[in-house]
């Protein structure tokens, strides 16, 4: 159920384009009609799904401070990171596509290369990296250590799930206030709570 | 400094402005205007990658492959906004930044005026126009920021750069300014405006 509702919520309720803005020029451009529409709809749902769980494990397992190695925080180099192998999963796309289907590579044409600078997509990556989804992977597990095997945890603290500068307070770890200030809190518009899961 | 280098620089500004011509880049100008000083240093920012990337990619025009060369330009450009926020970082604390601006910042990297000028014009003029056409397009790209969030802070909390301008005569704040949405009908007057002024700009 809670995946569900994160379904059904990042569809209508966090849409990248109604609620965030994010994605707007290709929208703009792409909309005269439903199959060029179709083709970006698509190929953005295939990109975002390859590229989302590759940029969490390298976002969990190496930029995260002491991730790597321990007292070294590499989080400074996320954008690159993250840009990288979105423009690697789309030139990838973009080979086999012209491989196997020279037909649907014509008619996407020079959407299909600008699908790397989307900014939608890239947005993704950086909402999951604010949001830190903690029920997924062993980062959150490493907070509760008994926790360590349950993938879809059944506890829900009050308020919802704790920010991960409460968990470290919790867990008697220091906090890098720095860091926290700058990549966590409201998102700007004043509409979206980033943390209402 | 010749006529072709002085149109380099003017026309992004007016004639050929990135976002109310080119329509590009309209995500984060909707996003980043509520507040006058949000917009600064967003429009500082982008002059800054626009500029700096530019210049980098004219110079290494000619060694890059066609086909890898979005991947180049990407590495090229997030590395800037990587400097960018690190600077803003480290001011965060002293001038009270936004927090709002973290996200917006990363997304510079995919804001199509960078990529767009990187594309159309870097790749094939030498670096120093090159240079002065990314910041003359972050500049037109900051110019339209600015006059956006001006109204929108002015209309929206009463105030200019924080200090309380309408306030004080019992003005009371309209909540409909501070919804994105509103930024989109402002930059719509904008185009309305610069297209009466440029007859050639209308379509028939």
């Amino acid at each position: 159920m809670e995946y569900l509702s994160l379904f059904v919520k990042s569809i209508f309720v966090d849409n990248m384009i109604f609620a965030y803005f994010l994605g707007m020029c290709s929208f703009l451009a792409v909309s005269k009609n439903v199959k060029t529409a179709a083709g970006l709809g698509l190929a953005v749902i295939f990109v975002l799904l390859v590229t989302l769980p590759i940029n969490y494990l390298l976002n969990t397992y190496v930029l995260a401070p002491d991730a790597l190695v321990k007292g070294v925080d590499l989080s400074f180099l996320s954008f690159i990171v993250f840009i990288a192998v979105i423009a690697a999963i789309v030139q990838i796309v973009e080979m086999v596509v012209e491989k196997f289907s020279p037909e649907l590579y014509s008619s996407l044409g020079i959407f299909l290369p600008l699908i790397a600078v989307n900014c939608a997509i890239l947005g993704g990556s950086l909402f999951m990296q604010q949001k830190d989804f903690l029920n997924i992977g062993w980062r959150g597990n490493r907070v509760f250590p008994g926790q360590r095997y349950r993938l879809v945890p059944g506890y829900r603290l009050p308020g919802g799930y704790p920010r991960e500068d409460e968990l470290l307070q919790r867990a008697g770890r220091p906090q890098r206030s720095g860091y926290h200030l700058y990549h966590r809190g409201s998102h700007g518009h004043g509409l979206h709570d980033l943390h209402g899961y | 400094m010749n006529a072709k280098l002085k149109e380099t620089i003017l026309n992004p500004i007016f004639k050929g402005n990135p976002i109310t011509v080119l329509v590009l880049g309209i995500c984060s100008s909707l996003a980043v205007t509520v507040t006058l000083k949000g917009a600064l240093v967003m429009a500082l920012s982008v002059i800054v990658v626009t500029g700096i990337s530019s210049l980098i990619l004219s110079l290494l025009r000619n060694t890059i492959p066609g086909r890898v060369r979005i991947i180049v330009q990407l590495v090229v450009v997030a590395m800037m906004v990587i400097l960018v926020d690190q600077v803003l970082k480290s001011f965060e604390a002293t001038y009270a930044i936004d927090k709002q601006l973290s996200v917006y910042i990363g997304l510079i990297i995919t804001n199509c005026i960078v990529m767009g000028r990187i594309e159309a014009f870097a790749l094939g003029n030498s670096p120093w126009p090159s240079f002065l056409d990314g910041v003359a397009n972050g500049a037109g790209y900051g110019l339209i920021l600015i006059i956006v969030a001006f109204f929108r802070e002015l209309l929206g909390s009463g105030t200019l750069f924080g200090f309380d301008v309408l306030g004080w005569m019992g003005y009371v704040p309209n909540n409909l300014v501070i919804l994105p949405p509103f930024a989109l009908i402002l930059l719509g007057c904008i185009v309305w405006v610069q297209r009466s002024i440029q007859k050639d700009l209308q379509e028939k």
